[in-house]
């Protein structure tokens, strides 16, 4: 006796009828190529309410990536100009617009690994970016070498504040998104590999809850319109658990650095984002007015 | 395309001989999953999940073990027991042989079900959920009343080496079944299930049953060589588990036909025990190592003669024998009903040696019984030299569940 799915098999057709539709739906040349958005291609116009959701989004968004240009350029040129203390302390501040909104970024090609990839995730003569820069800093103690790749910084993030003025969005997309940013905190920050030479994990992980945060509140009337108030609510609980979790660790000018927290503390923290981060994994299928 | 797995195990599992047919005729796919299950009942290694007791105690002993310890994160006792209502539907539908949840379709949505098991059989799957002594000390549950008086913790020993990070837990769940992946997908979709309200504490694979629970099989073999279990209760042995195993007239009434189950993870010193000769390891343990008979004698199955003397004057079985301190007859009769894995977490890095070793599950009527055992072994066992016991947990194991109710369910009512 094999283990069978409860969905009655005669669902099939129907289903794989569903997914060829949804599959020549999305060949339309969008810029994003992801699983949610294939599958969550429009076959019905958009209702006001998400017309409403994405607009809000889209106004956080830009917020951001405004944000972002502001705060690289006096990062930038700090960098430019050889001042590694000055330089230290404007980092943290240029990273949070782009860690609330990095999973929009991840959508343009290799705009997001030149701006933001790690050590070990691009061949070492391609290595630029953020982490390029944290890396002199920190290690090196010297800005070095460093002016073209801050000015390559400075000329991506403006590019991508133009590109995301144009970018599609849907609903669907955007609590994707909401997710795809707790998969990071869990992937990237909760273990101190993203920001690994200057140890500001927690001011990237906080980032990531407030977009995530800022991303489901687009969805939210849309998630309540769909006879899911409850799980709307429990979500809302779960997001200020995960920023009450993180009090503990806040100093006058951010957080504690990564290296001071204990297994103990991290395990505390993971075992928030994912409580809070499997319930935020329904909201896509409960929002998408295809389903 | 992002939709194809799915659709895919749903086909091998169409074309699954029989299955399919049963399916053509089933309509609703709810119905038709069960209809099957219940039409093709023989040779399937299903284990009914509801009864009087748990199944994974007297039930036949399994290959494999997958155990989890939890932290209960609430305080509010109507998430406990929505936990355990959802939970005891998991741990039904999946000893079922049946996926776990309702929503396994939708493309857009995560699964409810992890996956990992479709198209496994059943492979004997038993659940066991049992309850720590800190349930009953969370104020907001407000279940102090209710703690039976047999659920202490359980004292130290000598040979104790407990690594708290390994120990404990507010609630266990103990699946045993005959295919490890079967085992490991029931501990990982209620621990999915349970996300928020209860926490993973601590866990153990255990990939080799070293105990007999039934007369229908063989004494297993721990990582030591030796058989382990020989003398142990079976299941056939009802007057042996009614006497022994299961809580009686004198728990509190919401235990009655539960029973309280000890695990210690015991870590094997496996290089000094490979170094002891034949002899020194048949006389710490006190049987025939590859016969398992007791010192002296030929069968597995001969009593242990205790008050046999060699010519020297020498008890036959070593006074610090492990056989002769666990025995019944040096313990005032007690027994206990063993339920124990082999397991090997890979490599000890402070030390470069196997980490391995049992993971030991008793079940008794009152954990006093392991006490009482447990003191003497700590105290006087030859077997001491070779073994650390590096994690302990006590848990009280309510009765089983009907159809309808919920494992757990006499502690509130």
């Amino acid at each position: 006796m094999h283990r069978f799915p409860k969905i009655a098999l005669c669902l099939i057709a129907a289903l794989l009828l569903a997914v060829s539709a949804a599959a020549c739906g999305s060949s339309d040349g969008e810029t994003t190529d992801t699983t949610a958005t294939q599958a969550a291609a429009k076959s019905k116009p958009a209702s006001p309410q998400e017309k409403a959701a994405v607009a809000q989004y889209r106004d956080y968004l830009e917020e951001n990536t405004a944000e972002l240009v502001a705060k690289t350029k006096p990062f930038v040129a700090a960098v430019v100009a050889g001042n590694v203390a000055e330089a230290k302390d404007l980092y943290p501040a240029a990273r949070i617009p782009y860690e609330r909104i990095e999973p929009v970024a991840g959508s343009f090609g290799d705009l997001d690994p030149r701006i933001d990839a790690r050590e070990d995730g691009v061949p070492a003569d391609e290595w630029g970016g953020f982490h390029r820069i944290e890396k002199a800093l920190w290690v090196e103690n010297t800005t070095k070498g460093m002016a073209p790749v801050a000015k390559q910084l400075q000329a991506d993030v403006e590019e991508l504040d133009e590109k995301v003025k144009t970018v599609k969005l849907d609903p669907v997309e955007i609590a994707v998104g909401a997710n795809e940013l707790l998969a990071e905190v869990s992937g990237s920050k909760i273990t101190g590999e993203e920001e690994r030479y200057s140890h500001i994990d927690l001011v990237d992980f906080e980032a990531n809850v407030e977009g995530s945060l800022a991303a489901f509140e687009a969805v939210k009337p849309l998630l309540d319109a769909s006879g899911n108030a409850d799980l709307s609510g429990e979500i809302e609980a779960d997001f200020k658990m995960v920023f009450n979790s993180l009090e503990p660790y806040r100093t006058a000018d951010g957080f504690v650095s990564y290296t001071e927290l204990t297994k103990a503390d991290t395990r505390k923290l993971s075992i928030k984002i994912d409580t809070l981060a499997e319930k935020l994994s329904q909201v896509p299928a409960e929002i998408d007015n295809n389903g | 395309m992002p939709s194809i797995p799915p659709v895919t195990r749903r086909r091998l599992l169409a074309s699954a001989g029989a299955g399919a047919a049963a399916v053509g005729l089933g309509g609703g796919g709810l119905l038709a999953g069960r209809r099957l299950a219940e039409a093709s009942e023989e040779g399937t290694g299903r284990v009914p999940f509801y009864g009087e007791h748990q199944a994974g105690i007297d039930t036949t002993a399994q290959d494999r073990l997958h155990f989890a310890a939890f932290d209960l994160l609430t305080e509010d006792p109507a998430e406990l027991r929505e936990l355990l209502r959802e939970w005891t539907r998991a741990a039904a539908e999946a000893t079922e042989g049946a996926m776990v949840g309702d929503v396994n379709d939708v493309p857009l949505a995560p699964p409810d079900d992890t996956g990992e098991t479709v198209g496994l059989l059943p492979s004997r799957l038993t659940v066991s959920f049992g309850f720590g002594p800190g349930l009953f000390e969370k104020r907001g549950l407000g279940l102090a009343g209710r703690r039976p008086e047999a659920l202490r913790p359980l004292p130290p020993f000598g040979g104790d080496a407990l690594n708290p990070a390994e120990s404990g837990g507010d609630v266990c769940v103990q699946a045993c079944s005959d295919d490890p992946q079967v085992a490991f997908h029931a501990v990982r979709n209620l621990a999915r299930i349970g996300r928020g309200v209860v926490a993973m504490r601590w866990s153990q694979l255990g990939f080799g049953r070293t105990s007999t629970t039934s007369r229908s099989q063989d004494t297993p073999r721990n990582l030591m060589g030796l058989k382990d279990g020989t003398a142990n209760i079976r299941a056939e042995d009802t007057n042996d588990t009614e006497r022994f195993v299961w809580v009686g007239q004198e728990g509190p009434a919401w235990m009655r036909g539960g029973t309280y189950m000890v695990t210690r993870r015991i870590r094997m010193l496996l290089e000094v025990w490979d170094r002891a000769s034949l002899q020194d390891q048949e006389r710490t343990i006190g049987r025939h190592k590859y016969s398992g008979a007791p010192l002296g004698g030929s069968e597995e199955f001969e009593p242990l003669p205790l008050e046999a003397k060699k010519p020297d004057g020498h008890p036959v079985i070593p006074r610090e024998a492990h056989v002769r301190l666990a025995s019944a007859k040096e313990n005032d009769g007690a027994r206990i009903l063993r339920r124990g894995y082999s397991f090997t977490d890979g490599v000890d890095e402070s030390l470069g040696e196997l980490e391995a070793g049992l993971f030991f599950i008793s079940f008794q009527r009152d954990p006093e019984q392991f006490v009482a055992i447990q003191r003497r072994l700590g105290r006087f066992d030859a077997l001491n030299e070779y073994i650390k016991h590096v994690g302990s947990a006590l848990f009280a194991v309510p009765p089983g569940a009907m159809p309808g109710g919920y494992v757990g369910e006499s502690l509130f009512s």
